[in-house]
């Protein structure tokens, strides 16, 4: 580790809370001239979090940025880059509707130095009146890399920036940023890539809840070690109490998926869901798993595949469809599955009302009924029955699910529904969907906590590069494996 | 690290207090703004006054309650001017050639005719509601001159139920509360308890939400801005029997502050909150404080302002107390 | 070359579908010429102005509902100005007018910045209240304008060196149009300001991300837009000599030649020729029918169905190319 002192880039004890989320507690990176330096921790860390701090998007709570050895007041991206910090972030910071040569003008960009950087990063022919619309992903990475590299900078921030890349273009982009560090520049490199971070980066700096875990130095088999940085005590402490094995259903499957691909992300993912069983899926951010639930929610078309319920192809062009295949999702983001100005009430019944036949007098006895059934199922706390933006995390998230209960569950998708919720909910949680499935129900949980995938399910799909890759067992589903898994270091076949 | 649990200011209690019970603060401005009447004309309070009140309120208010609807899903109805001052003109057009019946039934299917054309636009096209309902109000205006042309000499007749309705009084009370007491309860109910009513208090608070439990959201939409229309065309006549003379702008100088009818009353313009209690105290204070303006001989360009500057003012208002809780 | 064609193949398209307009009012009336050019053009310069206006604002991701309403005040405040003034007062009021203009427009702008509160709300509430500065401005139909300001967008115009046969042909209407457009457009759309426009319109994050101020932006495309509704303004004003404190069916139009003209709503594409092209199709359509002796009432039905569908076409590709 480099002393503070000389660091080009200094962080210390950055802390920032979202409501009742707590992104950080206390995270930290030192960056030393000519270091690449990655930036690492499994999804829910609070890495995006920090770049968002590092670049003047978001404000900390507390803490503080050093940039060459001054207090950093950094409060924009252009702020960020007078102080010599240019970030390249996931999604290209790039106009769709203006030309390369526009987007480099718009950012008083130098033409050459652009020019030179995007044949070194090999796209000699890329023409500067080329719209960015018309460029494919992998292009616009590159431009908006060379970009960055034209503005000279310091400190060089890249965020996942090989994610849409074809392996060429990633060797030389690697090439390129490790010759910056030689030059003497700095970089943050986040990735979740080992290969890569073994190739280019001097040390790792590990984020786990919020909290920075580990500054190690770069060598051969560092990834075990890192690994379970990012999982901490969590391996120790396992809870022990993982779901009783159960004899895999035979049969006719509840939901059958198989060679489904949408957009760029989610190219072939087949697998099978029986009655009673719980289905973890077990991916990286960003793998298809979001389009995956999106498709089966009948929210987004598939552009190839098929999905059968029990036995007969379905093709859903509406979340209605997929409702009334039995199928019921609870997306990821609460703010997409509630109407948070309205009660607890109001926001259990809407699927009650949807269809048209329901439009009318509503039931107000039997609506009750069903609601106070499904609260008492969920246990949740009613004391703020006005508006469901007043209840906390935990309870919201019981709300979306209830939804379903109300009216009886046959397949439920749940999209990462502990994220950001209290252990006591959690465990609610789990001990909900093994009740579910043990009455007949069957259920896909996508779980970021890869600990979650052995107390509540009984095998797990895990999903890479938009298909899947293993399928493991509750009984093995230890975290390591998982993560090794999810990251692509298994040995495993794919089953 | 501790978690703080932020005090609420004095003002996220006071927003929350609206946001709870917008009958109360809005009850209170009403009586507030009939007192600074009395004071400005001690003269002018009277049970005569109260009921000629409530009566020019009474088209607002239903005006107000397409607003209402509309702006719970977070659109907005401005064709509902036109659409009265058509089913108005053509009810008393057509009733000397046709009877009274006949007549109002034709009306009230124009009125449905607009409303289709403005759920189609808003529903199946995806056209901004503001945008496509004033398109439609301009064709609609076309459609109306045409007709007037056709229709000019053939004479004007109001029936005499909607003139009872407009303008008379039983008890001291206008008769048109026959008319609008059933009609807004039967509103305040559905909002609350029948499924349509829940759904667009859904639609306003989460389209993408709605939309997931299963919700067709164009099917909302293209029977709530139908209803709009002929709610609309109702209040035509009715304000055909008040005002008893069939123009081409009858109730056009109603659309502008039915939309503020609304907005004061607490329902939010985003969609998600708010209900016609609200708008029918909302209606009453807009009748008053028009009292109030006309006594200070306040021009028309005045008025058209203050309303503008409630509306934005409001909503601006809304938009800081929701961030804030 | 096949490259800019196909950039800007939508406005050639609807060039040659003005062209051909044109040809068939010359079929319908075979009297149409200069005196039809010149009335035509004068009928489209409010039109085109207003729509100018809507189109920088939509291009900037954003919406002014009140561009009509603007043009009104700007229309009452040079007429009121101008009535019995002197030439060189006149021309100090025609300078108050755009600068009318560029204020309201700055209200417009910040106030969407500051309050948060959408554009169209914002908007529609300003609506009003421009509405009622011009009714108490001037109550009804009156003022005054300028001889010299009415001759400019009325007759041919005088290009020496060419017969008067041929400059007969060119519209003042059309050349003041373009005069001004060029004059605040074209450094704008080659300016940083331009870019911005653009950036903050098709994509506000990358906008940011990319070092530009938003709002600042935002503020300028409104200000823009009703330095664009005063000049519509006061071009009503010129072909009629007087203020007219009711606001024309100009919201509605724009949107509609805005949308026509090859700018998406939503923002981040297209110009200004393919809307200003859009509004001289619209104009000539409407003038075609009432050539063809179609009741002004029932033209005013087409035209508005016309517009209506444009729009409704629009926001189906809007929706599309969300989705896509």
């Amino acid at each position: 580790m480099p002393d503070s002192a000389d660091a080009v880039l200094d962080a210390k004890g950055v802390a920032k809370r979202f409501g009742a989320v707590q992104a950080l507690r206390d995270a930290s990176l030192q960056v030393g001239r000519g270091q690449v330096v990655a930036l690492m921790g499994a999804n829910g860390a609070g890495k995006s979090t920090f770049v968002k701090i590092l670049t003047g998007v978001l404000r900390p709570d507390s803490g503080h940025v050093k940039i060459k050895g001054r207090e950093s007041t950094v409060a924009s991206p252009a702020g960020a880059r007078a102080w010599g910090l240019v970030p390249v972030y996931q999604e290209p910071s790039l106009i769709p509707d203006l030309s390369v040569a526009d987007n480099l003008r718009l950012g008083d960009t130098a033409m050459e130095p652009f020019r030179h950087w995007v044949a070194e990063l090999g796209l000699p022919d890329l023409q500067p009146d080329a719209m960015i619309r018309s460029l494919p992903l992998a292009s616009l990475r590159i431009v908006d890399l060379a970009r960055a590299l034209a503005m000279e900078p310091d400190v060089l921030l890249l965020d996942e920036l090989t994610a849409a890349l074809p392996t060429d273009l990633v060797a030389r982009v690697l090439k390129v940023v490790r010759a910056q560090a030689d030059a003497g520049r700095s970089v943050i490199y986040v990735s979740h890539r080992f290969t890569e971070i073994a190739a280019i980066c001097d040390r790792a700096t590990v984020l786990r809840d919020g909290l920075t875990v580990g500054d190690l130095a770069i060598e051969p088999g560092i990834e075990e070690r890192i690994v379970e940085m990012m999982l901490g005590g969590a391996v120790a402490a396992a809870v022990t109490e993982a779901r009783p094995g159960r004899p895999v259903a035979s049969g006719t499957p509840r939901l059958r998926v198989r060679g489904l691909r949408t957009g760029t992300r989610l190219t072939d993912v087949s697998f099978d869901l029986h009655k009673g069983e719980v289905l973890g899926v077990v991916a990286l951010e960003g793998q298809g798993q979001d389009e995956l639930f999106n498709v089966l929610a009948g929210n987004r078309r598939a552009s190839a595949g098929t999905v059968e319920v029990d036995g007969r192809p379905k093709a859903f062009s509406h979340p209605a469809d997929a409702i009334a295949a039995g199928l019921t999702l609870v997306p990821g983001d609460r703010a997409h599955a509630l109407l948070m100005s309205r009660s607890v009430r109001e926001n259990i019944a809407v699927p009650l009302i949807a269809r048209i036949r329901n439009w009318g007098a509503v039931p107000m006895r039997e609506e009750a009924a069903k609601v106070a059934t499904a609260v008492e199922t969920l246990q949740i706390d009613t004391r703020a029955q006005g508006e469901v933006r007043r209840l906390s995390g935990g309870n919201q998230q019981k709300v979306t699910i209830a939804r379903w209960i109300a009216n009886g569950v046959q397949t439920l998708l749940l999209f990462d529904p502990t994220r950001g919720i209290d252990i006591r909910t959690k465990r609610q949680i789990y001990a909900l969907v093994r009740d579910l499935a043990d009455q007949g129900a069957a259920v896909l949980f996508y779980t970021s906590e890869l600990a979650e995938i052995r107390l509540a399910c009984d095998r797990a799909v895990v999903i890479f590069n938009g298909r899947v890759v293993d399928v493991i067992d509750a009984a093995e589903a230890d975290e390591s494996t998982l993560m090794r898994a999810a990251y692509g270091l298994s040995e495993r076949a794919p089953a | 690290m501790t978690a703080m649990t932020e005090a609420p200011s004095a003002l996220t209690r006071l927003g929350r207090l609206m946001a709870d019970n917008p009958l109360l603060p809005l009850t209170l401005l009403l009586f507030l703004l009939i007192g600074v009447l009395a004071v400005m004309n001690p003269a002018i309070l009277s049970l005569f006054w109260a009921g000629n009140t409530i009566k020019i309120a009474i088209p607002l208010a239903m005006l107000a309650a397409c607003q209402t609807l509309t702006m719970l899903t977070g659109g907005i109805d401005l064709s509902v001017g036109t659409v009265a001052t058509i089913t108005a003109f053509m009810t008393a057009t057509l009733a000397p050639l046709t009877g009274v019946p006949p007549a109002i039934a034709v009306a009230l299917a124009c009125a449905v005719l607009v409303g289709l054309v403005n759920g189609f636009g808003v529903a199946i096209c995806r056209v901004h509601p503001l945008i496509m309902t004033l398109g439609t109000a301009l064709i609609a205006t076309g459609c109306l001159l045409v007709y007037q042309r056709y229709v000019i000499a053939t004479g004007v007749l109001i029936p005499d139920f909607l003139i009872w309705l407009g303008t008379g009084r039983s008890l001291g009370l206008p008769n048109s509360l026959a008319l609008f007491v059933p009609f807004a309860i039967l509103i305040i109910w559905a909002q609350r308890r029948s499924g349509f009513g829940r759904l667009l208090y859904a639609i306003g608070a989460n389209e993408e939400a709605a939309r997931l439990s299963g919700v067709r959201v164009w099917q909302v939409h293209l029977t709530l801005y139908t209803l709009s229309s002929l709610i609309a065309g109702v209040t035509g006549m009715l304000y055909l029997g008040q005002i008893k003379t069939a123009s081409l702008s009858l109730a056009l100088p109603l659309d502008l502050p039915s939309v503020a009818a609304a907005v004061i009353g607490g329902t939010s313009i985003f969609g998600g909150r708010g209900g016609y209690g609200g708008t029918i105290l909302g209606a009453l204070i807009l009748t008053v404080l028009t009292t109030m303006l006309t006594l200070l001989q306040i021009p028309e360009g005045g008025r058209r302002i203050l309303f503008g500057l409630i509306i934005l003012a409001v909503t601006a208002l809304f938009i800081r107390l929701t961030e804030r809780s | 070359m096949r490259r800019w064609i196909e950039a800007n193949a939508w406005t050639l398209g609807l060039a040659v579908l003005l062209a051909v307009l044109l040809l068939a009012t010359k079929v319908i009336q075979p009297g149409f010429g200069a005196t039809g050019l010149d009335s035509l053009a004068r009928a489209a310069l409010p039109f085109a102005l207003a729509t100018v206006g809507m189109a920088v604002v939509v291009i900037a991701g954003g919406i002014d509902l009140s561009v009509a309403a603007m043009m009104a005040v700007a229309s009452v405040t040079g007429a009121v100005l101008m009535a019995g003034a002197g030439d060189g007062q006149a021309l100090l009021a025609v300078i108050a007018v755009l600068a009318l203009g560029i204020a309201m427009g700055t209200v417009n702008g910040v106030l969407i910045v500051v309050t948060r509160v959408p554009d169209i709300v914002v908007t529609l509430a300003m609506l009003f209240v421009w509405q009622g500065v011009a009714l108490l401005i001037l109550n009804a139909p009156g003022g005054g304008a300028a001889p010299w300001l009415r001759a400019m967008s009325a007759g041919g115009v005088a290009l020496p060196g060419l017969p008067q046969g041929l400059t007969d042909w060119l519209p003042r209407g059309v050349v003041f149009l373009a005069v001004v457009t060029a004059l605040i457009w074209v450094p704008i759309r080659r300016s940083k300001l331009g870019l911005r426009l653009y950036a903050i319109g098709s994509d506000p994050l990358a906008a940011f991300r990319s070092g530009v101020p938003v709002g600042q932006t935002r503020i300028a495309a409104y200000a823009i837009c009703g330095l664009f509704a005063a000049l519509g303004g006061l071009s009503v004003t010129m072909s009629t000599g007087i203020g007219e404190p009711i606001p024309g069916p100009y919201l509605l139009a724009s949107v509609a030649a805005v949308v026509l003209g090859g700018v998406v709503l939503g923002g981040g594409r297209g110009g200004i020729l393919g809307p200003i092209l859009a509004v001289f199709i619209l104009r000539t359509v409407r003038m075609d029918l009432t050539m063809l002796s179609v009741d002004p009432n029932v033209a005013a039905i087409i035209e508005g169905t016309i517009m209506v569908a444009v729009v409704m076409f629009g926001a189906i590709l809007a929706t599309r190319g969300r989705k896509a």
